[in-house]
């Protein structure tokens, strides 16, 4: 009840902002382009997904982290109130995270019904993509919320954060693997490499993706360790499990925070 | 009633608060005065729940408050600094809050007409000015009827005459017998408001009593006076 | 006078010959139930021409030597166990019609190669309807020319290459059709060696353990409307010319060595409107030269095309590469080859005058795949913004993929 009617107004007040309106809007004007000059296949589900990986962890960090600190006030006229940490905590969350997943869906969406495209393309691929994009985006909004409340009292630095954790995850990190490949590619790495891969939550994602679209090419890498890692159930399994704990740890540990935070 | 036992507070290295032990009987008015810095705002954060103490604990009523939220229902409080979420006009914050704690109640607009702030209910809440928002933070504090009442620096920023209204109120609450805590730098204000008097310095009180005994401990007639040679006391 | 006994000895002779067909095509019936029990006595008791007709029921006999024109033909469920003893039907004799049975069991050996029907030296075989099962070698052809194989079943459970044999074998043949057969389980589920002419047409050659169709040697074949799925190694197309493949559908071949097709040493051959899907390679070329590859469509493949750079003056035209993760690759910066005119679904460019054709020509070889090239493990790097930024930084100043090896006429619509 106290949850539901602190969502009811952040989505008020997310709507009045437009911001989450005009997020929504970039996925629908780029998924109808994609489908428009791409045709209804898997390019056009490729590119979504391709944007997906790229806006959903930059937004959702920097947001999180944002959003706690534009709902400061609003955070501290609820502590004074009788309600528990928890629910205000998993409110705030819920108030933003689900907004950003409900525009990234409808914004994906639409166009692919619109399109005519539920019924021509996978619509195994169509569900992996919503499915992933809604993962992703609670997963990055959480570890934005986490940086929040680590640098609560220092906006600067918190975004800050985010954003150089957006760019470490999404190209540096990728950066040092490759490095690594060509610099100890005699040897069998094939399974640091993955483990290297499915601790940065950017390249899980993109991971998934592959999973979905590009198998055959995975299948054709002459590795053992690849070839059965991605061949089997085992790849989805193991990847699906690891973006659960990536999803989970930074909202643990933020809720800790921010059940022990001053305020 | 009120019970703070051995309440410890640290901000990283910096301790705020020390061994602190308060009593305060449920119908008392009781006045906090200090140094800037001597943990008044801290103590009554404590209170609130929203500084979680380092050690100690505190009761309301005979309940420890840890971990506990309900007890917040009896518990009006205005903050020293009053923050709202910007875009919100006043009565959908009144509202909102009526709303999340399933409260009917219409003593809003009674506080509303009282404070003349029926013509800014449309406002939002960044329209405002600094006084009009401690109004709407002494609404939010008083509407609900609460038992204990905690206001922080409460007329910092309002006119003479809200201030007045504002003081008259208090004064009618406290007719009514609640709890009442307040912080202040204008010791007039606690002299006229309040009967009790907590003096804290770095984190530790030096003084809890009735007011006029410290006044005579001091040997002073005025307040003010008295709590300025106290803080010279303890400096010295 | 002599006219009139011309006409009248003809009429007689035809007459006289019409009687002796009709006296020389009769039956014989070999039934579970007798008196002829045994396919092969039927066969012997038969007489050139003859229809042996095979009533419903197991016959277990194996090495059935048909030397001399017939037909045997099964009525209801017929099947000939050969029992694994040994080979089941031999076909020695030319115009030998097999149809409607079921032959199963062959023995499996190392040195012989045993086959559910083997047709050696022998011409003008009609070989229909038959489901093979469980064979060492389903239908084997040694040196037979204008043999026919049509709508048969061919299945076999094989495990590993050493002990299985090839569904639909050939060798030194000429002129055989192969319609509409589906082949599964088998090492190679068509083999082709030193075949001359022949036409393969409508047959689905899938999950066999190496090949659905290999063939080397074989030239002036054509090759149209098969499906080739699923198969351990895809399709291997070897040391040949003249060959049309056309409209064929090669999907599903995935692995470290799978291809939609390889092949070696391919010249002055014709491929044109297949489909290549979702394999690891689709089209795999080495030293392969002067072929047409035309109007093709490469979908969602790993690699749609790997041109080694012995290849040359190959022709690519009007091809739709379709969501592959490597449009083409290739192991050197020199290249003799030209693309013009397809679509590519990797396309950056733009068309400003609205030709339909792109104003930018399209680097089909990423840079990103000469990594892959040098590192396979960069593999896991695939669809990495670091990636992407450097496949665009490659795209536009060549450093390490071939400068020529780009399609100056990229389309900006898939071409039908």
């Amino acid at each position: 009840m106290k949850a539901l009617t602190i969502l009811q107004y952040q989505w008020k007040d997310l709507l009045r902002g437009k911001w989450i309106v005009g997020y929504g809007f970039i996925y629908l004007l780029i998924a109808d382009a994609m489908i428009r000059f791409g045709g209804a296949g898997p390019k056009a589900l490729l590119s979504i997904s391709n944007i997906m990986l790229l806006l959903i962890p930059l937004v959702g960090m920097i947001y999180g982290a944002l959003y706690l600190y534009q709902s400061r006030e609003f955070t501290e006229l609820l502590l004074a109130q009788p309600i528990d940490r928890p629910t205000l905590f998993w409110g705030l969350f819920g108030g933003l995270a689900l907004p950003l997943a409900l525009a990234f869906t409808a914004g994906t969406l639409l166009p692919i019904l619109y399109s005519g495209m539920i019924i021509t393309a996978s619509l195994r691929s169509i569900l992996l993509i919503l499915l992933l994009g809604n993962v992703l985006t609670l997963l990055f909004t959480g570890l934005g919320f986490w940086f929040g409340l680590r640098f609560f009292e220092d906006r600067v630095k918190g975004l800050g954060f985010a954003l150089v954790s957006w760019l470490f995850l999404a190209v540096l990190y990728d950066g040092l693997i490759l490095l690594a490949v060509f610099a100890f590619g005699d040897y069998p790495i094939e399974k640091p490499m993955l483990g290297l891969a499915l601790a940065n939550p950017i390249d899980l994602a993109r991971i998934t993706v592959l999973l979905e679209f590009d198998i055959s090419a995975l299948m054709g890498y002459t590795g053992a360790v690849f070839n059965r890692f991605f061949g089997s159930a085992a790849g989805i399994t193991v990847a699906a499990v690891c973006l659960l704990l990536w999803t989970i740890t930074p909202l643990w540990r933020g809720n800790r925070l921010f059940l022990k935070k001053d305020f | 009633m009120i019970s703070i036992n051995n309440l410890q507070k640290k901000f990283g290295a910096r301790t705020v608060l020390q061994d602190m032990n308060l009593q305060i009987p449920a119908g008392q008015a009781t006045g906090i005065v200090g140094p800037n810095g001597s943990g008044k705002t801290t103590t009554i954060k404590s209170l609130l729940g929203l500084v979680k103490p380092t050690a100690g604990e505190i009761y309301i009523d005979g309940k420890s408050i840890e971990g506990e939220w309900d007890y917040r229902r009896n518990i009006g409080y205005m903050p020293q600094v009053a923050r709202y979420p910007e875009n919100m006009t006043v009565g959908e914050l009144l509202s909102f809050i009526k709303a999340m704690r399933g409260s009917r109640t219409e003593r809003d607009s009674e506080l509303l007409s009282y404070f003349n702030l029926e013509s800014e209910v449309d406002k939002r809440m960044r329209a405002l000015s600094g006084g009009m928002r401690q109004k709407v933070g002494a609404i939010l504090a008083m509407m609900f009827d609460p038992q204990i009442l905690i206001f922080d620096e409460p007329t910092a920023g309002l006119d003479p005459k809200s201030s007045v209204r504002f003081k008259q109120l208090v004064h009618e609450e406290k007719e009514q017998g609640k709890t009442v805590l307040l912080t202040s730098h204008i010791m007039s204000e606690i002299e006229e408001l309040t009967d009790y008097l907590i003096f804290m310095v770095e984190g530790r009180i030096r003084y809890h009593g009735p007011m006029h005994e410290l006044m005579k401990r001091q040997q002073e007639q005025r307040l003010e006076s008295a709590v300025a040679k106290m803080m010279e006391e303890t400096a010295a | 006078m002599r006219l009139l006994t011309l006409i009248i000895g003809l009429v007689t002779g035809l007459i006289l010959l019409g009687s002796v067909e009709i006296t020389q095509a009769t039956q014989v019936t070999v039934s579970k139930d007798g008196p002829l029990t045994s396919v092969q006595e039927g066969i012997e008791q038969a007489e050139r021409g003859d229809t042996v007709r095979v009533k419903e029921g197991r016959y277990v006999e194996f090495d059935i030597r048909i030397r001399k024109p017939v037909t045997l033909l099964g009525e209801g469920d017929v099947i000939i166990d050969g029992d694994s003893q040994g080979f089941v039907v031999v076909v020695e004799a030319d115009r030998v019609t097999i149809k409607n049975i079921g032959v199963h069991n062959s023995k499996a050996g190392f040195m012989d190669d045993y086959a559910g029907i083997l047709v050696e030296n022998a011409h003008h075989v009609l070989i229909e309807n038959v489901r093979l099962v469980n064979n060492f070698f389903g239908i084997y052809l040694a040196k037979s020319e204008g043999t026919v194989l049509r709508n048969n079943h061919i299945t076999a459970s094989g495990q590993r290459e050493t002990n299985s044999g090839n569904g639909i074998h050939l060798w030194y043949t000429k002129d055989v059709e192969i319609r509409n057969n589906y082949i599964r389980g088998h090492r190679d589920g068509l083999y082709f060696e030193f075949v001359d002419g022949a036409s393969i047409s409508e047959n689905t050659s899938e999950q066999n353990i190496r090949y659905g169709i290999h063939f080397m040697y074989s030239d002036n074949c054509r090759y149209e409307r098969n499906t080739f799925r699923d198969n351990g190694g895809g399709v291997a197309v070897m040391y040949t010319s003249n060959v049309a493949i056309i409209d064929n559908h090669f999907a599903d071949n995935r692995g470290s060595s799978a291809y939609g097709m390889l092949l070696k040493e391919i010249n002055r051959s014709t491929i044109t409107g297949n489909t290549f899907e979702n394999n690891s390679v689709g089209l795999y070329m080495e030293a392969s030269s002067r072929n047409r590859i035309e109007k093709n469509r490469f979908s969602q493949n790993g690699w749609a095309i790997q041109l080694m750079a012995n290849s040359t003056d190959n022709l690519f035209h009007r091809n739709n590469f379709l969501a592959n993760s490597f449009e083409v690759s290739t192991n050197s910066r020199q290249h003799f080859n030209e693309f013009r005119g397809n679509y590519w679904s990797q396309y950056e460019g733009y068309d400003l005058n609205r030709d339909g054709v792109g104003d930018v020509p399209h680097r089909p070889v990423r840079l990103f795949s000469i990594l892959v090239e040098k590192q396979p493990q960069s593999l896991l790097l695939l669809r990495s913004l670091l990636i992407d930024l450097l496949d665009a930084a490659e795209k536009f100043m060549p450093a390490l993929t071939p400068e020529t090896l780009i399609d100056t006429e990229p389309q900006m619509n898939s071409v039908s």
